[in-house]
């Protein structure tokens, strides 16, 4: 048991590592949005299985795992708003605007 | 080595380069995607740290984190929507 939580959490900072790179190096909002979505839900969740698989199964990790489904529902949403606001304001895509 | 010193050593740092994503972001919506991510860092490091020391009062401070950082970005992004504050 001890072991598969060493594993999801080294995934767990594998996927933040790289999802801040793209953040970081990524050329235009949208696709910035992508590597901050897989960041944000898989790092995240990977982490909270491992803390929850070290934790064993008691009433603390029930809430472990509450605090993980509230961060699956609520970050596509937030990207989701992000992107609709800049498309309503009128940012243009990265790749239209040397047309 | 010990796995929860290990994620908050390399969550801060992440964290840290989500900072750098704010300051320089070119519009608003950079700055609130860089908002959301340092967020949900914060949050997996204050359960790191409330399962390594096994006060789980933190849990608490970490779900209410989560929450109103939710809140927030939704509230930010809704009121940036539609005004072109970006030329």
């Amino acid at each position: 048991m001890i072991f598969a939580a060493y594993f999801f959490f080294g995934c767990g900072i594998f996927f933040m590592i790289f999802g801040v790179l793209g953040i970081l190096r990524f050329p235009d909002l949208y696709t910035r949005l992508h590597p901050a979505g897989k960041a944000g839900t898989a790092g995240i969740l990977s982490i909270f299985i491992g803390l929850i698989l070290y934790s064993g199964f008691s009433p603390l990790s029930l809430r472990i795992i509450l605090i993980a489904l509230f961060i699956v529902i609520t970050s596509p949403v937030a990207s989701h708003a992000i992107a609709r606001g800049a498309i309503e304001s009128g940012i243009e895509p990265w790749g239209l605007k040397k047309k | 080595m010990n796995p929860f010193l290990l994620i908050t050593y390399v969550l801060s740092a992440t964290s840290f380069l989500c900072l750098i994503r704010i300051v320089r972001g070119p519009t608003h919506f950079d700055r609130l995607i860089g908002l959301n991510l340092m967020v949900f860092n914060i949050t997996a490091i204050i359960a790191a740290q409330a399962v390594q020391f096994k006060r789980y009062v933190y849990l608490d401070v970490a779900l209410v984190y989560a929450i109103l950082g939710f809140v927030s970005v939704i509230a930010i992004s809704k009121y940036l929507t539609g005004r072109e504050l970006h030329k």
